[in-house]
Formats: C-alpha cells, sequence, structure tokens
C-alpha cells in the first residue's frame, strides 16, 4: 500500500482548469520532485493533498485511509505537513514560538492548568521547550530562539518553516520551493539538508522546485506537469531527455 | 544570570505589593471619605473599562479579527445579572457568575456563524448581533423595554470590581501566554499557515470570543449593580465605539495597553467634564495626536517585562556543541 495515493484528482475554478487527472502514489520513504513551467498547478497539487482546496474531481488517500475532504488541520494531525512557496511564518513571534505553535495539538494540558500555572502546566510547557530548542539545535539555530521568526535573515527563514513543518512530526513532507531566492551554495546546502532531513526524520518528500540542479540532484522520480496535466513521469535522466518537458520549458520547435 | 532573575523576582513581588497597596489604599481612602462619592465611581468605571477592553483586545488584539459589538455582551450580562438579583433574588455574586457564564455561551453561539467569514465581513456582524441585543431588549417588556431594569442592589463596590479587575487581568495573561495565546496569535499572524500545524482555527477562535464574551458579561454585571439601573440605549453601537477607542489609544495585542487605554480615556473624559461641549472636541483631539504620534497606540504589541510571567528555564539554555552547519 502507498502512503499517499492521489486518484484522477482535478481542480476546476469555474472555467479554469486548474489541474486536471493527476494521478500520483508515494512509496514510503520516497524523494519525489514535481517541476513544471510556471502556472502549471504544482502549488495547486499541494493544496489539494494538504486540504486548502477540495479536488472538484478525485480522491486522495493517505496511509489508506481517504482525506479528500480532511480539513487542512486533520490532514496535518494525521501525518502530512508542507512548507509554503511565499515563506509563512508567524513573523510577530518569536524563533521558539513559531515551533511551539507546531508542537500545540499534542500539548495536553487545558485551560485551567494555564491559568492556574501549576506543576502540570509547568512540566509540560518545559518538555514542549525541551523539544522545540532539540530541534532548533538541529537547524542551527538555537540562540536564535528570542529572535522575531521576521527579523531572521530569508535562508534562516526558509530553515525555520523547515523545522516548524517537521515539529508536526509528519509521514509525509511537501516542500513547495525550498531553493526560490536562494543562491548557487545556498542551494547546494539546502539540497543537503533536505537529504539528511529524510534520514533523519525518516521522511517520505514531495518537493516542488524550480532549480533544476536541485531536482536533478536528489529526487529518485519526477512528475512533470504542464497546463494542469501531468505530461511526463520517469527518472530525472528520462526526464532530461523528455521530448515533451523540453518543449513545455523551451516552447515547440518552429516548422521550417 | 541569578542576580538578574533575584532582581526580576524583587521587581514583580514590588509589582503586586504596588497593586495590594492600592487596592487597600483606595478602599480606606473611600471609607473614610476622603474621596468622595462621584470620584469612587469614576475609579469604579474605569476599573470595569479595563475589564471590557482588556476582553476585546483577546479577539481584536490577539486574535487578529475586527469585533465591533462588544457592548452586546456587555449588555447580556448586565441584563442576565440584573434579572438574577432583582426578579429571582440571588446573591450577587451568583448573578455575576451567571451573567458571565451566560454570555459566554452566547457568544460562543454566535461565533459558529460569524467566523464563517472574517475581517470587515466579521465586523458588520458582530455590529448586527450588537444591535439585534439592543432591539431584543428594547421590545421585551418582562426586562421593561425601553424604560430598562430599576431597582438593582447596590452590590458593586470600588472592592469588587478592583478584585475582578485584577483576576481578569491575571487570567487573560495566563491565557495569553500559554499555548492558547501562541495558538491566538498564531491565527493572527498567519491564518493558512496556522491550519497548515494542526491547529483547528475554528475552535480556537471560538474559545476566544467565549472568553471575551465571559469578561464582558462581568463587565456588564458590574456596571448594572454599580448604576442600580440599567436601559438598552446605554449598550448601543456608541458604546461598543467607546471601547474600540480605549482599545486602540492603549494599543492591540497589548494587556497593559488596554488598562492604559482604558483609564487614561475614562479619566479625559471626567477630567474635562468642566470644559462643558468642548469636552468632546478636546478629548478626540488629544486622541488624533496620540494615534498621529504612536499610530500602534500606546503600547501596541509590548507589554513590560515584570507583566510577562516567567517561562520554564528550558527557553533560556543555549548549546554551544550544535553538529556540524547544515
Amino acid at each position: 500500500m502507498p502512503l499517499l495515493h492521489a486518484e484522477h484528482c482535478s481542480m476546476h475554478f469555474k472555467g479554469l482548469k486548474a489541474v486536471q487527472d493527476f494521478t500520483l502514489d508515494l512509496e514510503e520513504g520516497e524523494l519525489v520532485g514535481l517541476i513544471g513551467p510556471n502556472g502549471a498547478g504544482k502549488t495547486t497539487v499541494f493544496n489539494m493533498l494538504t486540504g486548502v482546496y477540495v479536488p472538484t474531481e478525485g480522491k486522495i488517500f493517505f496511509q489508506g485511509q481517504e482525506i479528500t475532504e480532511s480539513k487542512a488541520w486533520q490532514i496535518n494531525q494525521g501525518g502530512i505537513a508542507r512548507t509554503f512557496q511565499n515563506i509563512r511564518l508567524f513573523g510577530d513571534m518569536t524563533v521558539l514560538d513559531n515551533i511551539r505553535v507546531a508542537l500545540s495539538f499534542r500539548i495536553k494540558y487545558k485551560m485551567l492548568d494555564a491559568v492556574l500555572r501549576w506543576a502540570k502546566y509547568e512540566k509540560e510547557e518545559t518538555r514542549v521547550i525541551e523539544e522545540s530548542m532539540e530541534l532548533l539545535r538541529l537547524f542551527h539555530l538555537d540562540g536564535k530562539q528570542h529572535f522575531l521568526a521576521k527579523n531572521l535573515p530569508y535562508g534562516e527563514q526558509r530553515r525555520l518553516e523547515i523545522a516548524r513543518a517537521l515539529a508536526t512530526k509528519p509521514k509525509l513532507l511537501l516542500l513547495d520551493e525550498p531553493a526560490a531566492g536562494m543562491n548557487h551554495k545556498e542551494s547546494e546546502e539546502l539540497m543537503q539538508l533536505i537529504r539528511w532531513i529524510r534520514e533523519h526524520f525518516n521522511l517520505t518528500i514531495l518537493l516542488i522546485e524550480h532549480h533544476m540542479p536541485v531536482v536533478m540532484g536528489i529526487c529518485e522520480r519526477i512528475k512533470v506537469l504542464d497546463f494542469g496535466q501531468t505530461i511526463a513521469e520517469g527518472t530525472p535522466l528520462e526526464i532530461q531527455s523528455n521530448k515533451r518537458v523540453i518543449e513545455a520549458y523551451l516552447g515547440e520547435e518552429v516548422e521550417d | 544570570m541569578s542576580k538578574s532573575k533575584s532582581r526580576s523576582r524583587s521587581k514583580r513581588l514590588g509589582f503586586w505589593l504596588v497593586i495590594l497597596a492600592l487596592g487597600v489604599g483606595m478602599e480606606a481612602l473611600g471609607q473614610f471619605e476622603i474621596i468622595d462619592g462621584y470620584v469612587m465611581q469614576v475609579i469604579e468605571l474605569i476599573g470595569i473599562n479595563i475589564i471590557l477592553v482588556a476582553s476585546l483586545n483577546l479577539i481584536n488584539g490577539f486574535l487578529g479579527e475586527f469585533a465591533i459589538g462588544h457592548a452586546g455582551f456587555m449588555a447580556l450580562g448586565a441584563y442576565i445579572s440584573a434579572i438574577g438579583t432583582v426578579k429571582f433574588h440571588l446573591p450577587f455574586v451568583v448573578a455575576l457568575l451567571v451573567g458571565g457564564l451566560l454570555t459566554a455561551g452566547v457568544a460562543y453561539l454566535i461565533g459558529i456563524p460569524a467566523f464563517k467569514t472574517f475581517g470587515d465581513y466579521l465586523a458588520v456582524i458582530t455590529l448586527g448581533f450588537n444591535m439585534i441585543i439592543v432591539n431584543l431588549l428594547n421590545n421585551i417588556e418582562y426586562v421593561g423595554g425601553p424604560r430598562g431594569m430599576v431597582g438593582l442592589p447596590k452590590s458593586t463596590n470600588f472592592l469588587w470590581v478592583f478584585a475582578t479587575t485584577i483576576l481578569t487581568l491575571v487570567i487573560l495573561r495566563n491565557l495569553v501566554y500559554s499555548n492558547y495565546g501562541r495558538v491566538w496569535i498564531a491565527i493572527r499572524e498567519n491564518v493558512i499557515a496556522a491550519e497548515m500545524m494542526g491547529i483547528n482555527v475554528n475552535r480556537a477562535k471560538l474559545k476566544a470570543f467565549a472568553i471575551a464574551g465571559f469578561f464582558a458579561g462581568l463587565a456588564g454585571a458590574l456596571w448594572g449593580h454599580m448604576l442600580q439601573y440599567i436601559n438598552p440605549s446605554s449598550f448601543t453601537y456608541l458604546k461598543s465605539t467607546d471601547m474600540l477607542v480605549m482599545l486602540y489609544l492603549g494599543g492591540l495585542g497589548s494587556l497593559t495597553g488596554s488598562v492604559l487605554g482604558a483609564t487614561l480615556m475614562t479619566g479625559l473624559l471626567e477630567v474635562l467634564r468642566d470644559f462643558g461641549v468642548w469636552r468632546m472636541v478636546i478629548s478626540p483631539l488629544i486622541l488624533l495626536i496620540i494615534m498621529l504620534t504612536r499610530p500602534l497606540g500606546l503600547l501596541g504589541n509590548r507589554e513590560p517585562r515584570f507583566v510577562v510571567p516567567k517561562e520554564p528555564n528550558a527557553a533560556e539554555e543555549v548549546s554551544h556543541n550544535a553538529p556540524a552547519a547544515r
């Protein structure tokens, strides 16, 4: 049984067919890339998988359970986390609190405990802080836990967003253009980071990316979208030489 | 480090001593009639306004929504508690709590349809709710219709207001600086990301709304039993607007700001009473000047250190042996 199974999913906004007949199987532990020109529908696919949109047609299963119409927070609690193309941190909160928010649905104390601040609250909150600091340490953000997230440099904001997604303890991580706005060296480091978190957190990863070296370098399998339709699927090598993919990116050859 | 810790502890202790002294001192001054009844009532009014503004801050400041019908909740608390004391002869404490709790329940129910929208639309819905409450009260003969209810026992005194105000502020502060508050602020900062972090956004909003309703209800109950007379026209959107003015003056997302805003505005309006009609020119002018020079209000999103509860120690520790850069 695949970890994630999406069959014949389509997303229509009125007349606009953003995604058509999208089918995807993710096996546990895979690292799969989703590429395509701007406006191809990649982020829409993410939004369908994470419950932001309910697909117009088709069904999505995660670990054998149907999640097509589940709410975003239910899907996250079930084990899918994501980052965003345009970073969506909680800007006016500290780095530590960004992580603590991601842990919030596991926090056991109730409202009365929070008001009275007795032992149960202290114990639970200490646990949460320790867990958060552990994660920040792994992402080399410790020492900055009291910074406001909006004051971090760009690269660290990207890292914090990934750390925050991981704090929800997902089985499947969706990364939406993690290398956007990074230079060659930074995206190189990012590739290593992605490889490393997959090992360390035992993750399955689906990745949207424009930087071809990143995609070709780390993905085992690539799916190519164009105008909402899947035009190719295969290993990086196969994709690189696929005629339809080249056409989609560079335009069709002009007949003489 | 330990030095600064013990310093902050003594600062906290000092803060509580000041609060205690303030309460006892004021009460004594009132008892010995050094402060006359009029001034005492203004002080009580300040306390009630602090409760109202701080609870509104929960929705507009921390949760980041825009609710402008808070007087509706105040009305509910005032009327429910008045029915309790006048018609059922309940003790004041019981009436007060029943007023708060029922208002919280109504706020929760109103929140269900209201939070299907957000932003400006939520504002219109809460305003509409405020109007509905006033119109209902105007037309229910059981509570006196437009004439209102008279003969409420004079149960509210300085100590009641003082204790309730302090308790409200402590409870709200403890909630804001806990997981609940973090979730509310996260919703304000980025609702989509919050939902993606496994947060049931709608439920979190409803909780905040119910809590705000509870305290607004308490404030209404205190207010009614202070004036001993309530009528529907005291709770129109103008009252809600007053609260908004105090809230924005003090600053969104700061409980200390709410205390300042409510105190300054209430006090100012009383001090300017001698100026007659000019009062309504001078106080808006002062407000304009403050908002133009401090657009975030006096304390927008900021809280003095000694008001913030201390975190468990783990947050302070910094590791210096992190793994190699990645």
